[in-house]
């Protein structure tokens, strides 16, 4: 089970970014649950301060842009 | 009854539009005038401002993203920053950081808890929604060139001055710093610093030439809106004249029907040889440059980080036309074109916001503050202020309280800094604000 975590206050860019890493991990076929964090402070708690923010399992990947769904598959296995 | 309870929100939003529909004063004179106004100022901007200057002006919003590392500048924002030295960068900064307005917060946010601390965070909380560039180039091109240099001077000095207040209330503050570690996106595969400055420059060189305004034969200073209680000049080409009214076409193209008997002078521009030379081949110019960049862009800038760019300049694009849209087609219908009414009769906004007095400004600048502009939308509104009659004084107050401020986003900052340090700091704007649009006002 992958905890996939977007960080982002709700721009567009924030819910590109969920779009692409739901259907990455839909490619993959793993079992996933995707968590919005919207709350600014808890987007700080995690180090992040350039959103939209994409952390796996608790660890930051992805920083300040959209990545598309095939780089979000490598950081998923 | 859960039902109700999830659906009532839309209930009541459905019987408000169904009332207004209901009630919709159609045929009530100023209320069909204002509609029009509204169309007029849309086609106006469509025509004037869209290809010319929107679209160079996001292609070089996408290219900061994507050329420009934002990581080695958020390293003079670091907690061990060199104090001085970060005052500096938080307060200039915004042009690459704060590209899009929703990304302020978050960096505010965490220069506060994670880096430099309060003073800059404040400072670039406050200057970055002045100074970021689809801001300053569309300010620029609507509101006058002066008014745009102001915003974004007038943005960055206050910036400091409040970020160093701010510093100075609490000095003896210890603020228990988050102790996550900032998350830097990986510097990117880096060009040399020269072909990234060569490529903005020729991206600005486009701007510049392709709106290269005409220069006016005549400038004329004439008695403003009903009642005549400001003077407004212009300049610009006599086209038509005759014994009741001038025709007068501006330097942005619009054409202006001035009544004679408010015109009190009328005085030829002395011509500048370069300026007018410029002119005359300006469209060489820009395809000229226009030809020099695509050449560079192909031979420096590899596929993957091409289309980078283009997705971000799309995603620009995407994001802001439709508030801008909306935001033209309201500051029409509530406000009208320039010389023209829309809803709000003139007179109101002389009185409130006319002139240059110390309440034209803090109105200016409190009203600013507790108003949400989305990205951008603050020209069009202060477009149709400015034409019913708002001082340049006041309209600098309101540019620059109005974007670093809103209700919704005084309770977010609430959220990151606390009650007291809020309230201290959006007085601090507003005062600010209305100082310098006064300071701005006695001079132009």
């Amino acid at each position: 089970m992958k905890k996939i975590q977007i960080l982002g206050t709700g721009c567009p860019k924030c819910k590109k970014l969920a779009e692409n890493a739901e259907i990455a991990a839909k490619e993959l076929g793993i079992e996933y649950q995707i968590e919005k964090i919207t709350q600014i402070n808890d987007i700080m708690k995690m180090g992040v301060m350039m959103t939209p923010a994409l952390a796996v399992d608790g660890v930051v990947k992805v920083v300040g842009k959209v990545v598309s769904p095939e780089d979000i598959r490598t950081m998923l296995v | 009854m859960s039902f109700l309870k999830q659906e009532w929100k839309k209930l009541v939003g459905i019987i408000g539009v169904f009332l207004a529909c209901f009630y919709l004063p159609l045929g009530w004179p100023r209320f069909d005038n204002a509609v029009f106004e509204s169309l007029h100022l849309v086609k106006w901007y469509a025509r004037e401002h869209v290809l010319l200057c929107l679209v160079p002006a996001f292609f070089i919003a996408g290219a900061i993203t994507v050329f420009l590392s934002q990581a080695s500048v958020m390293k003079y924002l670091g907690a061990r920053a060199n104090k001085v030295l970060a005052y500096g960068v938080a307060s200039v900064s915004g042009t690459i950081l704060a590209v899009c307005s929703c990304t302020v917060l978050p960096l505010f946010a965490g220069i506060y808890r994670m880096g430099a601390g309060l003073g800059p965070a404040c400072a670039f909380l406050y200057s970055g929604p002045a100074i970021n560039i689809l801001a300053i180039i569309l300010t620029a091109r609507i509101l006058g060139l002066e008014l745009g240099i102001a915003r974004a001077v007038g943005a960055v000095l206050f910036s400091i001055l409040i970020g160093l207040i701010m510093h100075f209330l609490y000095r003896k503050e210890e603020l228990q710093k988050a102790d996550a570690q900032m998350m830097m996106p990986p510097p990117q595969v880096s060009r040399p610093l020269r072909q990234n400055v060569i490529l903005m420059g020729l991206m600005i060189g486009i701007l510049v030439f392709a709106n290269w305004a005409r220069s006016g034969d005549v400038r004329a200073v004439f008695l403003c809106c009903p009642g005549g209680l400001t003077t407004y000049t212009m300049e610009g080409t006599i086209v038509r004249q005759t014994e009741q009214q001038v025709l007068l076409k501006d330097r942005t193209g619009t054409e202006h029907i001035i009544p004679a008997e408010q015109i009190q002078q009328v005085s030829p521009v002395e011509k500048n040889v370069l300026y007018e030379a410029i002119y005359k081949i300006r469209w060489g110019l820009t395809i000229g440059l226009l030809v020099l960049l695509i050449g560079l862009v192909l031979l420096w800038i590899d596929k993957e980080e091409r289309i980078h760019w283009l997705q971000s300049t799309w995603g620009y694009a995407v994001q802001i036309l439709p508030l801008l849209l909306f935001g033209v087609l309201i500051a029409g219908f509530l406000l009208g074109r320039v010389g023209h009414e829309g809803l709000i009769p003139s007179v109101w906004i002389q009185k409130a916001v006319g002139g240059n007095s110390v309440w034209a400004n803090l109105f200016a600048s409190v009203a600013g503050a507790f108003m949400y502009f989305a990205t951008l939308t603050e020209v069009p509104i202060l477009q149709g202020l400015i034409g019913a009659g708002m001082g340049k004084g006041p309209a600098l107050a309101l540019l620059l309280a109005g974007p670093a401020l809103s209700l919704p986003n005084m309770l977010v900052i609430r959220s990151i800094m606390g009650t007291q340090k809020t309230v201290v700091f959006v007085s601090l704007v507003i005062g600010m604000a209305a100082l310098c649009g006064m300071i701005f006002g006695a001079f132009f």
